[in-house]
């Protein structure tokens, strides 16, 4: 069991509010991720959720009961950190059973544990061996190994693998997932990385400075995003805007076209532009198309045989269909 | 771009670098040199350096005249004690600082470092007045209190530091993994600080050890440590700078030993942080 619900929980640090009035419901066994820009409050969360900060008001409840001023080592909850927090001093062994020593559990019964989370996270062979012998990656390891054996309620991911180098992140990536699938555990995870929310989250809550921008699954915030802010920060590369007499064409103050939903080709299409930089990653290519009379730089995503040079002269045409609208306060207009 | 040294720069270097060395240590090595003279030729006019009638008659006679095993392990007992003791009170002291600081926390730090601005002699009187109230005259518990309550700033100080440069995420973690304050402090924080804790500890001992003005006032006879048997040489007979001098080898000796077989220990602990 694991269904946090936060009700009006505020944090301030002296005078700064961090997170102003906020409310959330993160149901058993959901993985819900937390993203947004730095800054945004997300790590603060997910530490009020932790225990490792007090609210300044309002409730937390874990499983409908009030956890608010319960200290974190009696939330039942389990945390990854950024930094991986292991005991430097401690072998991989003895680092995964600290919990349950804490929780003075019988040795058989610890010993089990770790062997299982040993063979689960591939750490059989470095259960001897201290932290600072590892690499990155069996860090990470070790750390969500320390939190499974305890069998939580919820595990709480503080950007767990923004430490990593690429392949490895990928890889960490599929491995957490995979977790969620097995165990299904409410997973709280937090990052910045939209493609890490996009792809691991069964929801996914975008906050900036303290505020909820938007709740919902990858593909609702994809599809359908309420505001600028939320369109702008979900989907790579990012959301084409533009303003103007183009707008008004569609009864909006600003629209939005993912780069995805414009083709391109040296002779048709109602918008034009030149060809600035060009960025090939073999499947697709994204072109940068400067002087459209629209917005500075509109970016095209492409199939990876298209070839255009720098300079080159080109047409475009958005899909009309899937043309995201926005008034001028920056809120979506429905249909 | 790496400085160049050049084959003279370093010569240079290594001749002052020795020179500092040679007049830091030379008073040390005078000691030691002057215990094994004769009185006579101790306080030979022009002095003698190395070509004297080396003799041990000194240690001899200092050995025949008092307990030398006595001062020495009264001197143990209060070293290592105080510095035991504030060691215990200076590591939670020293968690709350680094770890949960509030806006006092610096006035504090630097209230306790100017308690070691005051010159101990202003408050002998008040504490000779306690020491008699509680009859802790010449004991070596009374000792073991005055020393470490004078070093405890210093004690708090170095650990504060050092824990410092401990990620607070290590220890959130063990606070999410159910430790409970005292568990996080034993199992998680002191093992992680060892080295700081070591140093922290060598260097009271030597300051413990060498401390001379609390403990010639508040002992006598029964508690009286190596400084006091260094003290008993000084004066009464008149000056005796051989049998000082052997006194005097004889009480740093033990410490001289630990402090250069953890030279290294006290120079990582001292300059811990310092660099990244």
């Amino acid at each position: 069991m694991g269904r946090i619900t936060l009700d009006k929980v505020t944090k301030r640090f002296g005078t700064a509010e961090v997170i102003p009035p906020l409310d959330l419901t993160i149901e058993d066994g959901e993985f819900t991720v937390f993203v947004g820009p730095s800054g945004c409050g997300k790590s603060t969360l997910l530490r009020l959720i932790a225990g490792l900060e007090d609210v300044s008001s309002g409730q937390i409840r874990i499983d409908g009961e009030d956890a608010t001023m319960t200290p974190p080592a009696k939330r039942g909850l389990a945390m990854v950190f950024q930094s991986y927090a292991l005991y430097p001093h401690m072998s991989v062994r003895k680092n995964i059973a600290f919990p349950m020593k804490m929780a003075k559990m019988p040795q058989e019964e610890q010993d089990r544990r770790i062997a299982s989370a040993a063979k689960a996270l591939n750490l059989t062979d470095y259960l001897e061996r201290r932290p600072g012998q590892l690499s990155g990656g069996q860090r990470q390891r070790v750390a969500i190994g320390r939190a499974i054996v305890r069998e939580p309620s919820a595990f709480l991911f503080d950007e767990p693998l923004s430490n990593l180098d690429a392949a490895l992140r990928v890889g960490m990536r599929l491995e957490i997932s995979e977790l969620h699938k097995r165990l299904q555990t409410t997973m709280v995870y937090v990052t910045h990385d939209q493609v890490e929310a996009m792809t691991m989250a069964d929801k996914i809550v975008v906050l900036r400075a303290g505020y909820v921008e938007q709740v919902g699954s990858p593909l609702d915030l994809y599809h359908a995003p309420q505001n600028i802010f939320v369109a702008g920060f979900i989907g790579s590369p990012k959301m084409n805007f533009i303003e103007g007499a183009e707008a008004a064409k569609y009864n909006a103050h600003t629209i939005g076209v993912r780069p995805e939903h414009i083709a391109i080709s040296d002779s048709e299409g109602p918008w034009s532009g030149v060809v600035g930089v060009s960025e090939h990653l073999g499947s697709d290519t994204f072109f940068h198309i400067h002087n459209t009379g629209l917005a500075e730089t509109i970016t095209v995503r492409a199939d990876g045989e298209v070839g255009f040079r720098h300079g080159d002269r080109v047409h475009l045409s958005p899909r009309t269909d899937v043309i995201h609208r926005f008034d001028a306060e920056g809120l979506r207009i429905n249909a | 771009m790496a400085r160049s040294v050049t084959q003279q720069r370093k010569a240079i270097n290594t001749a002052v670098a020795w020179a500092v060395g040679l007049l830091i240590f030379f008073p040390i090595l005078w000691t030691i040199l002057t215990s094994f003279k004769t009185e006579a030729q101790a306080i030979n006019d022009p002095p003698l350096f190395l070509f004297f009638d080396w003799t041990l008659e000194n240690y001899a006679v200092v050995q025949e005249r008092s307990d030398y095993m006595r001062f020495l392990w009264n001197s143990i007992i209060i070293a290592g004690g105080s510095t035991i003791l504030g060691i215990i009170i200076a590591v939670p002291a020293a968690w709350s600082m680094a770890f949960v600081p509030s806006k006092r926390t610096k006035d504090i730090l630097l209230w306790m470092l100017s308690t070691k601005m005051l010159p101990a002699v202003g408050v002998l009187y008040p504490i000779y007045l306690v020491f008699i109230r509680l009859g802790l005259l010449d004991t070596r518990i009374g000792l073991v209190v005055v020393l470490m309550l004078i070093n405890l700033p210093i004690i708090i100080w170095m650990l504060y530091t050092y824990f410092k440069e401990i990620p607070g995420e290590i220890l959130e973690a063990a606070r999410m993994d159910g430790a409970t304050l005292k568990e996080e402090i034993l199992y998680v924080l002191t093992p992680m600080a060892v080295p700081g804790i070591a140093s922290t500890l060598l260097l009271n001992i030597i300051l413990a050890w060498n401390e001379a003005f609390w403990t010639l006032n508040l002992t006598a006879a029964k508690a009286a440590p190596l400084t006091a048997f260094i003290a008993s040489y000084s004066s009464p007979e008149g000056l005796f700078y051989a049998k000082l001098s052997a006194a005097s080898t004889m009480a740093i000796a033990p410490i001289l030993i630990l402090g250069w077989f953890s030279q290294k220990q006290l120079v990582r602990g001292l300059t811990f942080g310092a660099v990244k």
